[in-house]
């Protein structure tokens, strides 16, 4: 461990290496984490099945490459899918408990998670895949640092998303309406938005962006059933790092997660570096926790 | 605590029924014995999450830190851990235990199990009880997973191939009649412990905080130490059945069996739910209940049941989440001693 620290230090090319590919994938991750901000806001709901819904926009794209096309076009494809998907979900469950407990919709779209995870499991085998897009290698620092142009295109492609997302939010009339009803839902009601179709929308939404990102994973990294989890949670904790409604704080948040998890994953091996990124969950948390804690007023 | 007969011949006949279940169905040793664990999962889980509104996604972390414990202890008693993970602790001729010896682990094994689940639940609990709602279902969910992951990568208990506990010798006779004696002498001390804590002014502490924990800590209760309290309880209930988990499992599976968070820790949260949350007999009625769809999903839906199980989960939780208990006090009120004034009979509205 202390070997690895001590080769980073000593060899800057390698820390490039991990830092700047730990900032491609992060953008990855802040669009999933946007998403869940999303629900988040609007519809006061966790979605644990985040990222299961990046897991099927992963599948979508794979199939799309072994039917022979271009996985580059499963950014297109992923994303429709993915949000007759998340809209159908939110007809069929997810309305039911909008207005309950934040804990049954959080069992129940852990539920969803579990039921999608061994659905992908039962249709196509645990299997890892990756959609290879052969767009070759770029080298940096004289040729020091490799990075795979995939993975340079998956960053543009899922800035450029979110800037989509986020332009359609802000000037659309749509996108008022959901911003509307995440500040006051019972207000917009009042003044005749449809919520309901709203909410629906908004998880069709969250749904596509997931796929979206889903598909670059499948083509920078890898997709099996069991991925989603991990992205759930690392969604989550660049939520709760940047707080709802933070977009620069989501991005941000994304970028150093990336970068961080890269570095954490060649320190302490591999092995570990999805105890890494719970372990991280937890100590953000708890650290979160103790700032709330150091503002309280009362009770001393 | 006092007890009317007939609840009393109702006790003595389940525990008669207990006792006698491996001798009447002697080919379901081991699913018995796995039932009478999973109402110590339910009970403890709805102890801290029925009882005291802490809803917890990652009480597998104590039925890991059991699993791994004992087994290392059992082991490490008589040999080299690191050497016996090593070979897989397949090697029968090599690792040897006579009955004594492996008694002898299990007195150890167990108690030790209960003792570092207790005391890990006491570090964490004091740090992460302290989040409210959501944080802390989410919270706990990360610590499951980091201690699956990290037990994953830990060389010395095997790392990612899992752990074997001891061969057992043969004069123990069948293993999983064995330890079905274990587990159902656990899930009887878990039912009573439980239900004395409940009866307690402690379990009128746990419920306050359920209600309200602002103003239980306003009126002067130290609600940190009680969810302590109770956390350690669930956790040391927890352990020992993680010990005698790995046992009946004849494998300690990282992921899958010690950290189960996908199954062990969603179905603990799902059986105490199916019963009736917050009530004493739910979580056992529900985790039978489960205990035998989950067989029947296994036996007819080969391929499908896992699948299956996720579908009743959100069935579950969107439809029925009051569960069996919840729906039958909302029913029949008077069964429950709450007296319900029904009023005078009203004319039916014209």
């Amino acid at each position: 461990m202390l070997d690895n620290l001590m080769i980073l230090i000593n060899a800057p090319v390698i820390t490039a290496d991990l830092v700047i590919n730990g900032l491609l994938v992060g953008a990855i991750f802040a669009l999933a984490a946007y998403g869940m901000a999303l629900v988040w806001g609007v519809m006061n709901i966790i979605n644990i099945a985040q990222g299961e819904f990046v897991m099927l926009g992963g599948y979508v794209t794979m199939i799309l490459f072994w039917n022979g096309i271009h996985p580059l076009f499963g950014v297109v494809v992923a994303p429709v899918i993915l949000y007759g998907v998340g809209w159908a979900l939110y007809r069929l469950v997810v309305f039911r408990v909008v207005d309950r407990d934040l804990f049954v919709s959080l069992l129940a779209t852990f539920g969803l998670s579990i039921l999608m995870q061994q659905l992908m499991n039962t249709a196509f085998t645990g299997d890892i895949w990756t959609a290879q897009s052969e767009l070759g290698t770029s080298l940096l620092f004289g040729g020091l640092v490799s990075i795979s142009n995939i993975k340079i295109a998956a960053f543009f492609l899922a800035i450029m998303l979110g800037g989509c997302l986020v332009a359609f939010l802000r000037y659309s009339r749509l996108g008022q309406a959901i911003r509307a009803t995440s500040q006051n839902a019972r207000a917009a009601r009042v003044l005749g938005v449809d919520t309901d179709k709203l909410y629906a929308i908004t998880f069709g939404l969250n749904a596509a962006i997931c796929g979206a990102a889903g598909a670059l994973v499948a083509m920078t990294y890898n997709i099996h059933p069991y991925i989603g989890l991990p992205y759930t949670i690392r969604a989550f904790m660049i939520v709760i790092v940047a707080g709802l409604g933070n977009l620069a704080g989501v991005v941000f948040a994304g970028l150093g997660l990336g970068a961080a998890e890269n570095i954490a994953g060649f320190v302490l091996g591999a092995e570990f570096q999805l105890a890494f990124v719970f372990g991280l969950l937890v100590v953000v948390l708890v650290w979160r926790n103790t700032r709330l804690a150091a503002k309280r007023q009362y009770l001393k | 605590m006092t007890f009317p007969p007939q609840k009393l011949i109702g006790y003595a006949a389940l525990v008669a029924f207990g006792l006698a279940a491996p001798f009447v169905f002697p080919n379901y040793h081991s699913q018995m014995a796995e039932l009478w664990l999973f109402v110590v999962f339910a009970l403890t889980w709805d102890l801290v999450g029925g009882q005291m509104g802490y809803n917890s996604f990652g009480n597998v972390l104590f039925i890991g830190v059991g699993a791994y414990a004992c087994a290392v202890a059992q082991v490490g008693l008589l040999y080299d851990i690191s050497n016996y993970t090593a070979s897989d602790g397949g090697d029968a001729t090599i690792y040897v235990f006579t009955v004594p010896q492996y008694l002898t682990g299990l007195a150890i094994g167990l108690p030790f199990a209960a003792l570092l689940a207790g005391l890990v639940a006491a570090f964490f609990g004091s740090v992460v009880l302290g989040m409210r709602g959501h944080y802390f279902a989410i919270c706990t969910l990360g610590l499951g997973v980091a201690a699956g992951q990290i037990a994953a990568g830990w060389e010395w208990i095997g790392a990612g191939s899992g752990m074997t506990p001891p061969n057992a010798p043969r004069g123990i006779g069948d293993l999983a009649q064995f330890f079905y004696f274990f587990s159902f002498v656990l899930a009887v001390a878990c039912f009573v412990v439980i239900r004395w804590l409940l009866s307690t002014r402690f379990g009128l502490a746990l419920n306050a905080i359920r209600d309200d924990e602002d103003k239980a800590e306003a009126m002067g209760l130290p609600t940190t130490r009680i969810k302590v309290t109770a956390w350690t309880f669930a956790a040391v209930f927890l352990g020992l059945s993680g010990g005698i988990l790995g046992n009946l499992k004849r494998f300690i599976d990282p992921i899958d069996v010690a950290f189960a968070g996908e199954t062990y820790g969603v179905w603990m949260v799902l059986m105490a739910i199916l019963g009736g949350k917050g009530t004493i007999w739910g979580p056992v009625i529900g985790a039978a209940i489960f205990q035998v769809l989950k067989e029947v999903f296994w036996t007819y839906l080969l391929g499908w049941q896992r699948v299956a199980l996720g579908l009743m989960i959100v069935l579950i939780v969107v439809f029925f989440p009051q569960g069996i208990l919840g729906w039958v006090r909302e029913k029949f009120p008077e069964m429950f001693g709450h007296r319900v004034d029904r009023g005078p009979a009203r004319e039916p509205a014209e």
